[in-house]
Parts: structure tokens; sequence; C-alpha cells
């Protein structure tokens, strides 16, 4: 009601700002679909050879494993390390707490860069270059902190009474906590699953610093090949990655309410 | 596990104190050999004394830091980033303020849209947006090709230099200054607006002396988060500068991974984090000013 009509020169620069953001995944599907062998914009021919291409390529089919198992690990391990953390310091509130608390976030105040060289520093003398272990560490370096912040959260929101009424009614610590707490916990646990595989499933600075000639990580098998050659198969590629990251969302959506995940 | 379950009478139980221990030692070893010790040893490192060959010495020197500070191109690396990065944030500030502005004016399933479509950039890696800045910057990409269509012979060169670096991370930062100005976008009541428009003042002038002080928090803290990104964003420079610009998280690659220099490569990510504390300070100062 007491809204401000949105005047017309709002309106207009608004569309083109957003013509502006949207318009480097807006031409990625259309050159998905391109029959050059080179990238151009237009593409002169159109065809689905790009597609075929990806599974053809075993270079691009391996890392794609690599990162879909790296994910994977990681996502059940940050909620294995992250859970027990967020009741700890959400529940037992230990001194120190909140120190503690910043001290697990703290990673992501760094610039990945940096923290990418910190990691490679330390890690290529122990001969983890180029291994599966190096990159699970460094992905959890980072996931860790998402996944302390949504559950301590989910924790912190939960009414404590229905955890004292099973206390009192005899149940042990831990059977109230897998019994009572996790299944109420259940919207805050999906998007941290969903969270930690994105982040790790996308992840490349981090990576290109981790990675060796014979371990590749999707994303950094594709930073490669657009730092080569800008064919059209990266643009396949992406947009079969938008899909996936869209399935992703929509089950987080279905499951545990999307407003309720990203929008605090 | 099933010890537990047998004889609970015969388990001790741990106190509150002792348990938050126990469950915190994963995370805390962790969080110890993934990040405090390697930003310590990062640290360590840039005093370390490097090599031609790559190894290191075994002392310990002030040579790196000395020699990055005076050398005339790590000086201009330094001020090349801080200026890029702080014009990219202007440009940032410019092209998202209208969708903010517009986004806080808008209702229902519309702005729900709106939305979606601001925070599926941030869901896309950067590596693809950034080929996507190739297909529209490139010699054979949408803007080279409608010049040409235009009649124009020879477009001017888009990537592979500065331009691109810029456009590119312009738009990349795009979604993050924008949630930041629509969290600082609380206090912008449109009553105010009414009130100035009641009172006679002109559109223009209600936008420069009460829509645009209501929201310098959103700006401030957008602003800071756009700067923070882009000086320590390394993907987009690196594809779309196409090696041929010089800015300090490319080069902090470079020299750790290429040239294997690690002392210099750990003294310019001292450098970036000095920055980030300088540019933290003046947040601090800025809002305290204008809140």
């Amino acid at each position: 009601m007491d809204e401000r009509p949105v005047s017309l020169a709002l309106k207009i620069t608004a569309a083109v700002m957003f013509v502006f953001l949207l318009a480097p995944l807006l031409v990625v599907l259309p050159i998905s679909f391109s029959g050059d062998d080179y990238m151009a914009f237009p593409p002169s021919s159109w065809s689905a050879k790009w597609y075929g291409a990806i599974f053809g390529n075993a270079a691009m089919m391996g890392a794609f494993w690599v990162s879909l198992a790296l994910a994977l690990v990681v996502t059940v391990l940050s909620l294995a390390i992250g859970l027990p953390a967020a009741y700890a310091l959400v529940r037992l509130k230990p001194p120190g707490a909140e120190a503690l608390s910043n001290l697990f976030a703290a990673p992501l105040l760094l610039p990945t860069i940096v923290l990418g060289l910190a990691l490679l520093l330390v890690v290529a003398p122990m001969g983890l270059i180029g291994t599966f272990r190096g990159l699970v560490l460094a992905h959890l370096i980072v996931t860790l902190p998402y996944a302390v912040r949504v559950l301590s959260t989910a924790l912190a929101n939960l009414p404590l009474t229905v955890e004292e009424a099973a206390e009192t009614l005899g149940a042990k610590p831990l059977t109230v906590f897998f019994r009572v707490t996790l299944p109420m916990m259940r919207s805050g646990v999906i998007s941290t699953t969903a969270l930690c595989f994105l982040v790790s499933f996308d992840e490349v600075v981090l990576s290109l610093f981790m990675t060796g000639p014979r371990l590749q990580t999707l994303p950094v098998a594709m930073y490669n090949h657009v730092d080569q050659q800008a064919d059209p198969m990266v643009a396949a590629i992406s947009v079969l990655l938008v899909v996936l990251t869209l399935a992703v969302v929509l089950v987080v959506d279905r499951t545990a309410g999307l407003s309720r995940t990203f929008v605090k | 596990m099933t010890s537990l379950a047998v004889s609970p009478s015969a388990a001790r139980p741990l106190s509150p104190l002792g348990t938050a221990s126990l469950l915190l030692v994963p995370i805390g070893l962790v969080n110890a050999v993934g990040f405090l010790w390697p930003v310590i040893n990062l640290l360590k490192m840039s005093f370390r004394e490097a090599s031609a060959s790559g190894a290191l010495g075994a002392g310990y020197s002030v040579e790196t830091w000395r020699a990055a500070l005076t050398d005339h191109f790590t000086l201009e690396l330094i001020a090349n980033s801080v200026g890029v990065s702080l014009l990219i944030t202007v440009l940032t500030l410019i092209a998202s303020y209208p969708i903010a502005l517009y986004l806080h004016r808008s209702t229902g399933t519309w702005r729900t849209v709106l939305m979606v479509l601001v925070v599926a950039p941030l869901l896309t890696s950067a590596v693809v947006r950034t080929y996507g800045w190739i297909a529209i910057l490139s010699d054979r990409g949408l803007v080279a090709n409608a010049l040409m269509m235009l009649g124009m012979t020879d477009p001017p060169r888009l990537m592979f230099n500065l331009t691109g670096v810029i456009i590119g991370l312009t738009e990349i930062l795009m979604p993050y200054m924008i949630l930041a100005l629509l969290s600082g976008f609380g206090r912008l009541d449109p009553r105010f607006e009414e009130a100035a428009l009641t009172l006679g003042a002109r559109p223009l002038k209600i936008f420069v002396r009460v829509v645009l002080p209501l929201t310098a928090p959103g700006m401030a803290l957008g602003s800071l988060l756009c700067f923070v990104l882009a000086i320590s964003s390394f993907v987009t420079p690196k594809l779309l500068g196409g090696g041929r610009v010089f800015l300090l998280a490319t080069e902090i690659y470079d020299q750790a991974i290429v040239t294997l220099n690690w002392p210099l490569a750990a003294a310019l990510s001292m450098i970036v984090l000095v920055v980030f504390g300088v540019s933290l300070t003046l947040y601090g100062r800025a809002l305290r000013h204008i809140a």
C-alpha cells in the first residue's frame, strides 16, 4: 500500500543491468549447441556434438568422477565433524565457545589464493600434492565453516523443552541426540549437505594448488581447458553443471524449504 | 560402541566440559593442520631465503621483504591491484544499485523471480561465468561480431587486457554487492521519500539527499566485500587477462607454481592480508561516520 511507484528510469536502468548480470550465463546455452570446432558467438552452425564430446573426453570424465567422489566424501566428513562441533558449541557451551566459533569460521575470511598457497607450502613436503587426501583436507577447510555455522543455527533454533522431556523420561544423552535432536534438525542437515556438496564440487582455486597432472577435479580441468583453448565443449559441461546445481537446489527446496535454507 | 550399550552403569559419565572437548577434537585437528599451522608457516616462509633453483636457504632473513618493497615491479603490482580493485568496486556499485533499489521496491512473485535471477549467478562457478565472458568479449565473440555487422572493420580488443578483466570481475561481483545493498536497505522507508516529495523536493534531490544517505551503510558493506573479493580473485583475471594482466593474486600463483619462489609468494600473500586489514579499518571508520 505504501509502496512508492517505481519510476520508468529506474525500471529501464535495472533491466539493462540485469541483462549485463545474466549475459555470460545466457550465451553459454546457445554456444553449447554450436556446430563449430572453435568458439564463436553466434555459432555458424548448430549441433549437439559437443555434448557427445564430453563423454569421449577421458580427462573430463575422469575429473568429473574425482569431483563427484571428492564432494561426497567431503560432505560426509563435514557432517561427521561439523555436527559434534555444533552440538558442543551450542548445547554444552564450553568456556571460550565464542572464540572457538570465530576460529572455525576464520578460514572463510582469508582469500582462497592465500589459503591455497599456505596449504601448498605445508602439504607439498608431506607428499600430499596430487592426492585425494590432500584435496579432501583442502576442501574441508572451506566447507566446515559453512557446516558448523548452518548446523549451529539449526540447533540454536530448536526448543530445548522436547530434549529435556526425553531426558526426564530417562533417555541417555546419545539416545536423545539421535532420536530427538537430530530429527528436529532435519532441514539444517539437508541444507548443510547441499551447501557442502556444491561448495566442494565448485571449488577451483584451492584445488588448483592441490591437484597434480594425474589427479584433477572438474573445475580445474575446465579451467585448464579454457586457459589453453576455448572451444564449445566447456559450454556443454557448464550447461550440465547448471542443471546439476538446479537439481540440488530443487531437492533442497522440496525437502527443507528453500526460503528457510538460503534466506535466514 | 557396543560396550557403551551393554554396561552403561560401568562407564563413568563425562563432565559436560569433557564431552565438549571430545566433540571438538576432530574439527580442532582439521583447523590446526589445515589452517592455523599453514598460515603461521606462510608468515615464516616470507622470511626464508630463496635461491635461483627454487630450493630454500637454511636461514631466515628480511631479504625477500626488502626486495619486494623496493622493487619497481612489485610496488607497481600492489598499486595496480589496489587501483583496479577500487575501480571494479565503484563500477560494481554503480551497476548493482539500480537492481537493488528496484528489488527493494518490488513485491510478491515478481520479486522472488528477480531474487532467484540475482542468486543464480552466485551458484554458478566463476569458471563458467568467465567462459561466458570469453564468448562475449573474444575476437569472434558477441560484441566483436555485432560491431562488425554494424560496419566496423577493426573492433577494439576487449580481452587479454585490463578491459576484459574489469568487465568480467564487475559482473562476477554484482550478486555480492546486490545482496549487501539489500541487507542495508532496511532503513529506506518509502514514507521518508513521500515526506520529501510533499515538502516539494524534486526526484533527483530526493535521491541525493534522502535515498543515498539512508543506504550508505549498505553501500559501504557491499564495497568492502567487493574490494576484498576483487583483490583476491584469481580465475577471472587469469583467464580474461590471458597472462598479460599482472595483479597480486595471479602473481602469487605464478611465483608459487611457475617460478617456485615460495618466499616471494608468501610475502605477496602477507601484503594482500595487510590490504585486507587496512580496508577493514577504513570500513569501520566510514561506518561510524555515516551510521
